[in-house]
């Protein structure tokens, strides 16, 4: 079966063994160590940690078009924001009447634009099942939409990575809009619960840390089913040999569509779980520059390996979590200078170094063995 | 010829009158059959009343100076050219002019261009996993199993091309002669049943053009194979039935001894040839 197939891969074995015993010394650290310990993990650094854990799989998402389709998406962010939108709107309808303006129905941005009612598009989000389901839905329908237009003309390379950007500018305006009604510039603010536990206490923190994890999880098992099979190996041909592999039967703009929707629906994933973390979702998700941080991040950790964009993305926010702690002003000089030095010394990333350390581990056990055996 | 006329005209029933069975029927000998075929780019005739037979399992070499046609020709039996007159059918049954590309390769028309392209970061193996003959849409791709008979048959094909010691190395690393074995096994996966060969020792040392002269020898009885060469050399290691091609016809054809002391061979082709080598 495709989908058992990454079970028997080391590799995943190894990065899923990994991030079990991260989320388990997390969560021991945080709730058996008593506070004020130096090992124990604050509340804070729970949050901060879910939040990368999402990042993590936005960055996955990327790698699985970039790395393994040759598609530079420089948008991916607009998924991962309109995931986040979604699950913000669920969350906005949950405030119910504990708003400033006490409106049982419409949020208090709306009441304070003198809306009557709630827009069409707002309707159904006060269920959770059906914002969940738009998590998915959303991001995947834009990606459907944007691909079969773009693969159908045949638009590749660096005009594909224009018009990716171009896509998510646009929505980032679009949604500046006060008349969008999604909150215009401030967004989609002051969340209270989600399914009924309450988004301030540390409890649910620790639970939407542990679900990042879990979602970090299954979104990889998913792109390395699919990277497996041979779908994904139609798709390092496509990547490689484009006019060769259309040449040989295959439909190259179905399977670049079929991969683009999947990989923005792991985006919209990742937003949703982004959101109530940061308790906040506005308009500068959309920002093109952070499409583009993400795809420093894959670059970074290693394209088309996957735990490799896994690895990129924690370390870069872990860097700059920390440089804009001491020196704010530096973070960008830090980050610029990292990639040169990831560019000049590892071509391949963090995760190259570590596969190269791994082919000299076996050739030096062939040697071995070839000594043993002469 | 427009569908009202071909009405009109009855020398054979009308088309959608013809069973359209798939299999190629090989019985009256020819597997491919060009006649009086004539291809004009603003009135240069690059194809001019062309006549050609291939019979099943042969193995038939084109030569021919620059422009004489050859490529051409390749272009209209795999359907990418359109002829302005004449008719091509493969086996008796096919009208190769009323089908198009996929149809064509599909019915076993396979063909490997000058310049080989493989997919360099697939391994030997994968790559002729993708050119093998299976349902191509998504969902089979994706839930695609590694069964025992496609094994079977892709260790055949690297048997064939010689390349099974390297089955597990990306294609990558194989030098020029090893890509173009692999593209011919490529082609192969696909089962064909007449290959069409554009050139394949260009830029090979000695050896590899010996071990590409018994690939293709050893091809043929199987499949059908046609052959456009330059390399004189290489066309009297492998062919028995040589055709010559002269702006854009026949202009003899026979054993490699025969059309070579055809005194109209010597003066187009051979003559320079020999006098420059």
């Amino acid at each position: 079966m495709w989908l058992t197939r990454p079970f028997n891969e080391r590799s995943t074995q190894i990065f899923l063994l990994i991030l079990i015993v991260a989320v388990t010394a997390v969560t021991i650290l945080h709730l058996a160590v008593p506070e004020g310990h130096p090992l124990y993990v604050s509340g804070y650094t729970v949050g901060l940690l879910g939040k990368y854990l999402t990042y993590a799989l936005l960055a996955v998402a990327v790698d699985l078009v970039w790395g393994y389709l040759g598609i530079l998406s420089l948008g991916h962010g607009a998924f991962f924001a309109i995931g986040g939108y979604a699950m913000g709107m669920y969350l906005m309808r949950q405030i119910g009447d504990r708003g400033t303006y006490g409106d049982p129905i419409l949020p208090d941005f709306m009441v304070f634009l003198n809306w009557d009612s709630l827009p069409w598009y707002w309707l159904g989000f006060d269920m959770a099942w059906f914002a969940f389901a738009m998590v998915l839905i959303a991001p995947g329908l834009l990606a459907l939409v944007f691909g079969w237009l773009a693969f159908r003309s045949r638009v590749t390379g660096v005009y594909l990575s224009i018009i990716t950007q171009a896509m998510t500018f646009a929505l980032m305006l679009a949604f500046f809009r006060n008349e969008m009604g999604f909150g215009g510039n401030n967004g989609l603010t002051d969340f209270r619960e989600l399914l009924g536990f309450d988004l301030r206490s540390e409890a649910t923190r620790l639970g939407l840390f542990i679900a990042s994890a879990v979602a970090l999880a299954l979104g990889y098992w998913l792109c390395r089913a699919i990277v497996g099979s041979k779908l994904g190996r139609v798709c390092v041909a496509t990547r490689d040999a484009e006019a060769r592999t259309r040449f040989l039967g295959y439909r190259v703009e179905r399977f670049q569509l079929f991969v683009f929707v999947v990989s923005a629906m792991l985006a919209g994933v990742a937003g949703a779980l982004y959101v109530p973390q940061v308790g906040i979702i506005n308009p500068s998700e959309f920002d093109p520059i952070f499409s583009i941080e993400v795809v420093l991040w894959v670059a970074l950790g290693g394209r088309a390996s996957l735990y490799g964009a896994v690895i990129g993305a924690v370390l870069v926010n872990y860097a700059k979590t920390v440089f804009t702690g001491v020196m704010p002003d530096a973070w960008l000089f830090a980050l610029g200078g990292l990639f040169v030095f990831v560019t000049v010394f590892l071509p391949k990333g963090v995760a190259g170094l570590l596969e190269r350390r791994a082919r000299r581990r076996d050739d030096a056990d062939v040697m071995s063995e070839k000594e043993a055996t002469a | 010829m427009s569908f009202f006329q071909s009405l009109t005209e009855r020398d054979r029933v009308f088309d959608f009158m013809t069973p359209q069975l798939s299999k190629v029927d090989v019985r009256h000998g020819p597997i491919l059959y060009m006649e009086d075929v004539t291809v004009s780019f603003d009135g240069f005739k690059a194809i001019n009343n062309l006549n050609l037979t291939i019979d099943d399992g042969e193995l038939r070499c084109i030569i021919g100076p620059n422009g004489a046609g050859k490529t051409t020709m390749m272009d209209i039996i795999t359907g990418k050219t359109r002829p302005n007159q004449g008719s091509v059918w493969f086996g008796s049954r096919h009208n190769l002019l009323h089908m198009n590309e996929p149809d064509i390769a599909s019915l076993g028309i396979g063909r490997k261009f000058q310049k080989p392209t493989v997919f360099e970061a697939l391994t030997v193996f994968e790559n002729l996993e993708l050119a093998m003959a299976a349902d191509k849409r998504i969902l089979p791709t994706l839930t695609a199993r590694m069964t025992g008979e496609i094994k079977d048959r892709i260790d055949e094909v690297l048997e064939t091309i010689g390349l099974t010691a390297l089955r597990h190395q990306p294609a990558g690393i194989l030098s020029h002669g090893q890509k173009q074995w692999l593209e011919i096994g490529m082609l192969l996966m696909q089962r064909p049943r007449l290959l069409l060969v554009d050139e394949p020792v260009a830029g090979m040392t000695e050896q590899e053009m010996e071990r590409t002269a018994e690939l293709l020898t050893g091809l043929a009885g199987k499949q059908s194979v046609v052959v456009v060469e330059h390399d004189m050399g290489f066309v009297r290691s492998i062919a028995r039935q040589v055709t010559v091609l002269h702006q854009g016809s026949v202009l003899a054809e026979g054993t490699m001894d025969e059309v070579s002391m055809d005194p109209n061979v010597v003066e187009v082709y051979l003559g320079a040839d020999e006098e420059a080598a």
